[in-house]
């Protein structure tokens, strides 16, 4: 972890993160009680966490990297690597699996050219699994970005990947 | 009055009823004859009348939980939480009360943070309810503007502040001392019992909580008293329940029924049977960590005891249903995977357990079992789903599909051993 910066997190941050980070803290007992939404603030401006911005929300909050890292690294819609501008959540769980998720979720990957993990080479999305999506009436379901898809099948899985 | 509380303001209404439809349906008219004029103690005495029990899974007395709170002691912020991190695979019941009708929820969580004299409440939601998050936050800034919500509400001396939390992921948020580590910014291991949450919860504080539905339930309690309540159900337990159904089945949903209706009735009835050329094999009554049963139990009446009785649980009351076509080992390997992804790591039983229970479906599923496999998974049942032997009920819960799975479907699992692969047709592959 040698390579994070530590710079003042002022260098790092924006104004407008290190605003919207402290307006939580007004909020709560402590600092570090801030740790996720401080994560998630940065997320939302940059659409991920780099090891450099992680340090500075660390510094901001007076805690140190790696107990911020073993926060970030917890939680699974904390992205500590680049994603694609749309993230697809892919529900894997029960309900959608007995709906013939899984051949779904294989033109997905066929489609994009892209396994769990990974982002399309023009950086359009990434493929993530994702716990029951509370949707199992319609199953198989998926988010794209902040949009719920479903009735999923194979045939019409090309219109939602637009 | 209505016989379907929960969903008077949902059924036969496209979008999401707002304020004003909400007090044109009566809505506020509990918190406007209750808050500063009922004394917090009476409107507990009517809870726990009602005989109400957590809608989360659990199905503990909520009047019960409050009871523990302590008296104000002056001393700071006292908390009422609702549980809206609906993640139980199968589960989708909470979703459609908090985008449908946002201010049933508000409403039963001002009067049940009256009746604990909580200042501070939350609702913790996942991140994947947009429209849920959107309409909630709508909703909680027209109760405060109405006077509703926030300080001296409807000019009386109570106040409440209501926030909506967005969560970061993972499943054991779901359990209520890992939420509160949670919201407090921290990893969500769940914490050691006692002390329970009412006494030292939130940044150690007086917490409660409770469920979206059980939330719900509040306001129609207050409204209506606990005998109409007790009347709802069909058998033991009080009020009516939202009873889902997913899988193969003609038509998955969700609907609000008394309490105590049958399996039968909600598979035939309401989800309309089987879809064509599929049949029932088995089901899980109430999400993923509740254990299987099969055709034989289609009589029971969904209640809490009757459920148990059967040797599973209630649970969350949404059924998912494996159909005769859908492959057990499969099924079970899927909810295992499940299970293992989201154990939070904290004790070595759960977290190394349960990928060793996954690694041996897996295998078993592509046809590469041995017959001693099915005594290492019967071993790690025994072992990791005894209460006790690990930090929560994470674990537990993990095991209740695979014991009874292998219970009803050994004749599968041999199978997939004696014939070398899986021999249903659909299913994973």
């Amino acid at each position: 972890m040698s390579t994070i910066a530590t710079d003042s997190p002022m260098n790092i941050l924006t104004e407008m993160e290190i605003g919207e980070i402290e307006s939580e803290i007004r909020h709560l007992p402590d600092r570090r009680s801030a740790a996720i939404d401080g994560l998630k603030i940065v997320q939302a401006h940059r659409g991920w966490v780099s090891d450099e911005s992680l340090g500075a929300i660390a510094e901001l909050l007076g805690m140190s990297i790696d107990e911020l890292d073993g926060i970030a690294t917890f939680y699974n819609l904390i992205y500590r690597q680049p994603v694609g501008d749309k993230v697809i959540l892919f529900c894997d769980s029960v309900s959608c699996w007995l709906m013939d998720g899984d051949a779904v979720c294989q033109k997905i990957k066929q489609i994009l050219d892209i396994d769990y993990g990974e982002t399309t080479s023009d950086n359009q999305f990434t493929l993530l699994p994702v716990t029951c999506l509370g949707d199992c009436d319609h199953a198989p379901a998926m988010m794209v970005g902040d949009e719920l898809h479903h009735d999923l099948t194979p045939d019409n899985i090309d219109e939602h990947l637009k | 009055m209505t016989d379907k509380p929960l969903t008077q303001n949902i059924i036969g209404f496209e979008g999401p009823t707002d304020l004003s439809r909400y007090q044109g349906n009566g809505g506020y008219s509990a918190l406007r004859s209750t808050i500063g004029k009922t004394d917090p103690d009476a409107v507990l005495e009517l809870i726990k009348d009602s005989n109400l029990k957590g809608r989360g899974g659990a199905g503990f007395p909520t009047g019960m939980k409050w009871s523990f709170v302590p008296k104000p002691d002056g001393k700071g912020h006292r908390y009422l939480i609702a549980n809206a991190d609906e993640m139980e695979p199968g589960t989708f019941k909470d979703r459609i009360l908090m985008e449908k009708d946002p201010h049933q929820l508000i409403e039963g969580m001002i009067l049940s943070a009256y009746t604990i004299s909580a200042d501070i409440g939350y609702i913790f939601i996942r991140a994947e309810y947009h429209a849920a998050i959107a309409r909630l936050n709508e909703a909680i800034a027209d109760a405060q503007a109405a006077n509703l919500l926030g300080n001296n509400i409807l000019d009386s001396d109570y106040s409440f502040r209501l926030h909506v939390h967005v969560s970061a992921g993972r499943y054991i948020c779901g359990e209520e001392t890992a939420l509160l580590n949670s919201l407090e910014g921290k990893r969500a291991i769940p914490r050691a019992k006692p002390p329970f949450p009412q006494v030292s919860g939130l940044w150690g504080r007086p917490t409660i909580v409770n469920n979206v539905e059980t939330l719900c339930n509040i306001t129609h309690i207050v409204k209506h008293g606990p005998d109409w309540f007790k009347a709802l159900g069909k058998g033991v337990d009080g009020g009516t329940k939202l009873f889902g159904a997913s899988g193969r089945v003609k038509h998955p949903g969700c609907w609000e029924l008394p309490m105590g209706t049958s399996i039968r009735e909600i598979l035939e009835d309401h989800a309309g049977g089987m879809a064509d050329g599929y049949q029932l094999k088995g089901f899980l009554p109430g999400g993923a960590s509740t254990d299987f049963l099969t055709p034989d139990h289609l009589d029971i009446p969904m209640e809490y005891d009757t459920v148990m009785k059967a040797g599973s649980r209630m649970g969350t009351g949404t059924m998912i249903i494996l159909d005769d076509r859908s492959c057990p080992v499969g099924m079970i390997a899927n909810l295992e995977k499940f299970f293992a992804r989201e154990s939070c790591g904290f004790c070595t039983p759960c977290r190394e357990g349960l990928p060793w229970v996954q690694q041996i479906l897996d295998k078993i599923e592509a046809g590469d079992g041995e017959m001693s496999d099915l005594d290492i998974l019967e071993r790690q049942s025994q072992f990791i789903g005894a209460i006790g032997n690990t930090h929560c009920a994470h674990a537990p819960g993990a095991i209740e599909p695979l014991a009874s799975g292998m219970k009803y479907f050994r004749d599968d699992f041999i199978a997939h051993i004696e014939g070398k692969a899986c021999p249903y047709t659909t299913g994973p592959d």
